[in-house]
């Protein structure tokens, strides 16, 4: 080991005492070393200050006023958020939203890991399936595809073209029926299911061998092995994905807004919660309101990651 | 970092009488069809960009007939007349694109790289805490620093400038990319850098010859993920780019919904695979880096 990592094991801890060369040396390069740093995060600070901190307070405030851009804020208190409690819009939207979350997000994880699970190591033909399944979650949040999905779940779409083409006459428009549309969207997420897969493949490449191997010589079938050995030793990652995944999906817009042409219709069935704070702060340019709204929405977001947190320590296994 | 390698297995060379023979059958047949469901899957995937890009060469009455992928006639009328469609020909949102691409890839790499290189190898004072700031802000919903953005922004004159889109990036927010690179500097020996130290170079001199060389991986990843995500968004443009000449490509196409009111399908498809060729050509060849990025940030 070289005299720094010496030096740097030395000063977390270790009480021998130090000459004042010593000390005045250690005390230099902790100096250089700070104002390097800080020098190296300006950008960095400068950003969480700016874009980051100071937006945030700002929206807090208000989220207390009305203000449309034109003339200054007025402070109403907590009126937008008792307006908030009135609007059955908004409770609809978020009811759209935790459908699409709570469907959405542990579907296409599910997919995800099955077909991770699938997909061997070594088998034929895994850099090709896997540039397969991966492509469509890296084209998926474009607007093309949301185009796309218009037009293939349209009453003359490509689904309904297929269906007739093996014989099932429908004229449903998937995304023109209030009943269908949510769930055209929710089958975009699951068909993006690549990128989970991915995170899943590498995780499943870390668990020995021999763990398998062994549990096989004891006669354990595939399903037990999976349940027994993969599960936990992929719950970190399982948990991982799952805490990304649901703070993403609380904020998708694009495939709403093109799905449904900017209205969130029909009859608000594709009404996402940020589709709706979209439309009252740049569309009415009630921005004290969209401020209340988007603190919901961290509220709502920040409890849900925090329980997720809590219930990990039942099902999250670290193998430390 | 994550071994994305095959573990090397000690014993593979050696005879393993322990372990249980399978019969050749039925590992065949599992194999066979194994392979079929995959083939299956994959094939309903992909079928509606292949149908996507066949579409784009047929006439709009015809796109809305013929679920298959054979072409009859094949029309480029799509491409030609999709070009000059919107207010400006096509063309001019794909240089819209591309300047803020470049603006937000150039910011990313310059900001994070610098910002992760203090936190995974300098000391200073409130490191842990930073960290930590700098881990919950991954979190953090756009929408609540959106409208006191948008304002600042507003206020300063940028609406309608590529500025919004890109100034960002340069003050390191997409801090994902922080983390990811902390991570990967995590894996880097120290012994490199403290070479460098002892031989006389300060933070500055070793960022610049040591780390940023050796950090080749991490930081095509951090621009092949910047790259795919600024040249899709459609949220930030949607707000900030108000007047059609400064759109840039997500949202030009979306006006192809508005102005012709979703009949002019075969333009549309035509304008949709010219935006997609430039995301899958970098998925293509960026696909190495984007698998060991996103599984470094991934695992445990």
């Amino acid at each position: 080991m070289s005299a720094i990592s010496e030096l740097s094991a030395l000063r977390s801890g270790g009480g021998r005492p130090r000459t004042p060369e010593e000390k005045a040396a250690l005390r230099r390069e902790n100096n250089r070393d700070n104002k390097a740093a800080y020098l190296f995060l300006a950008p960095w600070f400068l950003g969480l200050i700016v874009i980051t901190i100071g937006p945030l307070l700002a929206s807090l405030y208000l989220s207390f006023t009305r203000y449309s851009l034109l003339q200054p804020p007025e402070w109403i208190g907590v009126q937008n958020y008792l307006d908030m409690l009135g609007d059955s819009r908004l409770h609809h939207s978020l009811q759209v939203t935790l459908t699409y979350v709570v469907v959405g997000v542990p579907l296409q994880l599910a997919f995800a890991l099955a077909v991770a699970v699938v997909l061997d190591r070594g088998m034929r033909g895994l850099p090709l399936y896997r540039s397969v399944f991966y492509l469509p979650s890296m084209l998926g949040g474009s607007v093309a595809i949301a185009l796309l999905w218009r037009q293939m779940f349209g009453t003359d779409g490509l689904v309904n073209q297929v269906l007739g083409w093996v014989g099932i006459q429908s004229t449903t428009g998937w995304v023109s029926d209030p009943s269908y549309a949510l769930w055209t969207i929710i089958l975009l997420h699951v068909w993006t299911f690549g990128s989970p897969m991915v995170i899943f493949l590498a995780g499943l490449r870390q668990i020995p061998v021999m763990y398998h191997e062994a549990a096989a010589v004891d006669g354990a079938t595939r399903w037990t092995r999976f349940r027994r050995i993969t599960l936990p030793l992929l719950s970190p990652i399982i948990f991982f994905n799952l805490v990304l995944q649901l703070i993403n999906a609380f904020q998708s817009f694009t495939q709403a807004f093109v799905v449904s042409g900017g209205t969130g219709g029909p009859a608000d069935s594709t009404m996402f919660y940020s589709l709706y704070l979209y439309q009252k702060g740049f569309g009415q340019f009630q921005m004290g309101y969209a401020a209340a709204m988007a603190w919901l929405l961290v509220l709502i977001v920040g409890v849900l990651t925090a329980v997720n947190f809590l219930l990990s320590r039942f099902w999250v296994f670290y193998d430390d | 970092m994550t071994d994305l390698q095959e573990s090397p297995a000690p014993l593979a060379a050696v005879p393993q009488p322990a372990r249980p023979r399978r019969r050749p059958g039925t590992s065949l047949t599992r194999s066979t069809v194994k392979h079929l469901i995959l083939i299956a899957v994959s094939l309903v995937m992909i079928y509606p960009l292949l149908w996507l890009l066949v579409s784009s060469f047929r006439p709009t009455d015809v796109i809305f007939r013929t679920p298959g992928l054979w072409i009859n006639d094949l029309v480029i009328q799509n491409y030609t007349g999709g070009w000059t469609a919107l207010a400006q020909p096509f063309g001019h949102y794909i240089v819209n694109s591309a300047i803020v691409v470049v603006g937000a890839v150039a910011g990313n790499l310059f900001a994070c790289s610098l910002a992760a290189y203090a936190f995974a190898r300098c000391r200073f004072r409130f490191k842990t805490l930073w960290f930590a700031i700098m881990l919950i802000t991954v979190m953090v919903p756009i929408h609540v620093v959106l409208v006191p953005q948008y304002i600042l922004f507003n206020n300063l004159g940028w609406v309608n400038t590529f500025v919004p889109l890109i100034l960002p990036k340069f003050l390191a927010t997409d801090s994902f990319f922080i983390f990811l690179m902390v991570q990967f500097i995590r894996g880097i020996p120290r012994e490199l850098d403290e070479a460098a130290r002892i031989d006389g170079c300060g933070h500055g001199r070793i960022f610049l010859r040591v780390m940023i060389p050796l950090m080749g991986p991490a930081l095509a990843t951090t621009a092949i993920f910047t790259f795919i995500w600024t040249w899709s968004d459609f949220f930030t443009p949607l707000i900030y780019l108000t007047d059609p000449n400064a759109y840039t490509v997500p949202v030009a196409l979306k006006q192809f919904l508005d102005a012709t009111s979703g009949s002019n399908w075969g333009a549309m498809f035509a304008m949709s695979i010219v935006t997609l060729v430039p995301l899958f050509l970098v998925f293509l060849f960026g696909q190495r880096f984007l698998v060991k990025g996103i599984a470094t940030t991934g695992g445990k």
